[in-house]
């Protein structure tokens, strides 16, 4: 009999044969890279940085490609997702949610090592929407608690993408519960305007929103459960409903407000990074805009200018660059308000630097009203 | 203090026809009895005002004027629990409260201005002692060495209004305990005045309404404005609330820092010799 990890290995096998053949059949010379020679490009180990924040990384890539190693590992745990101490039994890749998100060049090779630690519960894998064939990978990364599997894909489309898990029969539920992250494939020379003009950030801000839908008592309160298993009848229902009772920004109500408000300087671009696996958001930043605007994500058509609020489809990642002209404390919002400041889809960036009079000014300060 | 004393005058008159009327009555509604209070002691102290203030058309610290009691009150040594305020939904009288996640023994959270005001009417009708709201100018005082100035000290930069927005959004942030989660009573510990959860995680309601006034060269307050829609709440920041918002988080602006929780603290004015008259006739005739 064969075991599952034997399964999972025959499929691999004969999914990569197949994989090279249609390969082989139908894309150009240029595309096609020979198999061997996968081994003979340099390696690179990244370690991945907590959202909302990026690993380091070159913008423009100095060499040819690279192959580039990733490790995730899956981390069932209840997380507190609000204020008022609602715990969600969560299931994360690395610990966070959103997981980290990944940045490689255009044909690059993205080496994965998904780890499914004994103490979890349920099995895992993980669909690149950047990755051809296996269902983004997701067939042969199945791992069971206590497996770990590795998958190599080539980055052949420049852009945001969205990752997440999708185990047979209980896709929505691992990605409501906070399994999804984002992969930024950029062009070989970087970001380009509408005319080809270069495009540079100064940093990265890195937003997943996710939208989690909790059970409630009869009272109306948010229900606790033990364990991920005793949750997943009464959340399924709940998703059931379409009706999210949070919509948050890096998991968590306020998590990136107060202590943890994200930080920028007059004169500084920011490229916002906005990922949303399973729903429609709206992503608007109060008192600013998007200069520069991929709000499908990918890179090779070209921005959009001048936008005030920009659409992400649920399933994808979209990105915006703007450069702060005035000083001051911007809220970035799903511009649903009801969902920014009664569910939590709220960010706020503390800008520093010198007002611009000339942008704006305040005429006249609140008064009574002058009799005419 | 010109501004205050109407206010003072308003709650003593209230306070005193709650008195006249009361007649303490049984009811589903329990109290726990006595409510336990700490006797604040005559004093006076520099009060930073509270509202928003403008010189020559920019915004300014508040002004400070010296505000002295010179009889001192009887403050809620704990904030109104859950259990205490339920007894007043059970009567009928109050509405169930919004907070997450209540026990007994935690604050009431998720109580508007107006919720606190009928909880502190039906509590005197209860009891036959007439409990109120504190102003800002009592709260401050109880508040004793937990009170934080909301002045921002600096330099005034007439060429950068985001200086100030910058500053108070970081003021705010550094007082943030990161875990709104009401805790059972007692557990932010006591100030030097003995009052139990001071500046915890829970905000307490005040009379004193939202000001903005214009101040002159010598800080002199020229012109003033109350917009009483909005009401002061005391706790780890000074914060202001329309006064039918239970929920601070959502009652917040979109870009500053709301109070975690909304609750109640109330005063018991001490008794006159008239109200303690009426009162006894009220209990020999009632």
């Amino acid at each position: 009999m064969l075991t599952r990890r034997e399964a999972l290995l025959g499929t691999m096998t004969g999914a990569a044969t197949a994989a090279f053949l249609t390969a082989a059949a139908t894309t150009p010379a240029s595309a096609r890279e020979p198999a061997a020679n996968v081994n003979d490009l340099p390696r690179e180990r990244v370690n991945l940085v907590a959202p909302p924040f990026v690993h380091a990384h070159e913008q423009i890539a100095s060499g040819g490609p690279r192959i580039v190693e990733f490790q995730l590992t899956v981390k069932e745990q209840p997380m507190v997702i609000d204020g008022d101490g609602t715990t969600m039994q969560a299931m994360t890749y690395n610990g966070s949610i959103p997981a980290p998100m990944m940045v490689v060049h255009e044909g690059d090779y993205v080496e994965l090592t998904l780890i499914n630690p004994e103490t979890n519960e349920m099995p895992h894998n993980v669909d690149f929407h950047a990755a051809t064939g296996a269902l983004g990978g997701a067939r042969l990364t199945e791992v069971n608690p206590g497996e770990q599997a590795t998958l190599r894909f080539k980055a052949t489309r420049a852009g945001t993408f969205v990752y997440h898990c999708a185990p047979a029969g209980m896709i929505p539920w691992h990605v409501v519960t906070g399994m999804s992250g984002t992969i930024m494939v950029l062009p070989r020379e970087g970001l380009k305007d509408e005319n080809g003009k270069p495009l540079k950030y100064d940093r990265i801000f890195y937003i997943g929103e996710n939208e989690f839908y909790i059970p409630r008592d009869e009272a109306g309160k948010f229900k606790n459960f033990a364990s991920l298993g005793e949750s997943y009848d009464e959340t399924l229902k709940a998703m059931r409903g379409l009706i999210p009772t949070h919509v948050v920004f890096n998991g968590k109500v306020g998590a990136l407000t107060g202590d943890n408000a994200l930080k920028a300087n007059v004169g500084e671009t920011v490229l916002f990074v906005h990922s949303q696996a399973n729903r429609d958001t709206r992503p608007h930043l109060i008192g600013g805009h998007g200069d520069h605007v991929w709000e499908l994500g990918k890179f090779h058509n070209p921005p959009a200018k001048d936008l005030e609020t920009w659409f992400v489809r649920g399933g994808s990642a979209g990105a915006a660059l703007y450069t702060f002209r005035q000083p001051g404390i911007y809220a970035y919002v799903n511009h649903n308000l009801i969902e920014a400041a009664e569910l939590g889809a709220t960010a706020h960036v503390m800008v520093e630097g010198e007002w611009d009079n000339d942008l704006m000014t305040q005429v006249s300060a609140p008064a009574p009203i002058a009799s005419y | 203090m010109r501004l205050m004393i109407p206010a003072m005058v308003a709650a003593a008159t209230a306070a005193t026809a709650l008195a006249i009327a009361t007649v303490p009555q049984a009811g589903k509604g329990q109290v726990a009895s006595p409510v336990a209070t700490v006797a604040v002691n005559p004093g006076s102290f520099d009060f930073r005002l509270p509202g928003e203030y403008l010189k020559a058309d920019w915004p300014v610290d508040a002004p400070k004027q010296k505000v002295s009691f010179r009889r001192g009150f009887d403050m809620m040594k704990y904030q109104v629990s859950f259990g205490d305020y339920s007894a007043c939904v059970d009567d009928g009288v109050c509405e169930a409260p919004d907070g997450m996640r209540q026990l007994a023994e935690t604050p009431v959270t998720g109580v508007s201005y107006r919720d606190a005001t009928a909880y502190a009417a039906w509590l005197s009708k209860k009891t036959g002692e007439s409990w109120r709201l504190p102003t800002d100018e009592e709260w401050a005082f109880a508040a004793a060495e937990r009170l934080q100035d909301d002045a921002l000290g600096l330099p005034q930069d007439t060429a950068n209004p985001a200086a100030r927005w910058l500053a108070r959004y970081a003021a705010e942030a550094g007082t943030e305990t990161r875990d709104a989660e009401p805790k059972p009573r007692g557990h932010f510990g006591e100030n030097s005045k003995g009052l139990a959860d001071v500046a915890g995680n829970v905000w307490d309601w005040t009379t004193t309404c939202y000001r903005r006034a214009t101040v002159d060269a010598r800080g002199k307050i020229t012109r003033s404005t109350e917009n009483c829609g909005v009401r002061v709440l005391g706790g780890r920041h000074r914060s202001y609330m329309s006064h039918f918002i239970r929920d601070g988080k959502s009652g917040g602006c979109a870009a500053g820092l709301a109070p975690d929780n909304l609750g109640i603290r109330l005063i018991r004015d001490r008794p006159t010799f008239v109200s303690a008259v009426r009162q006894l006739w009220t209990r020999t005739m009632g």
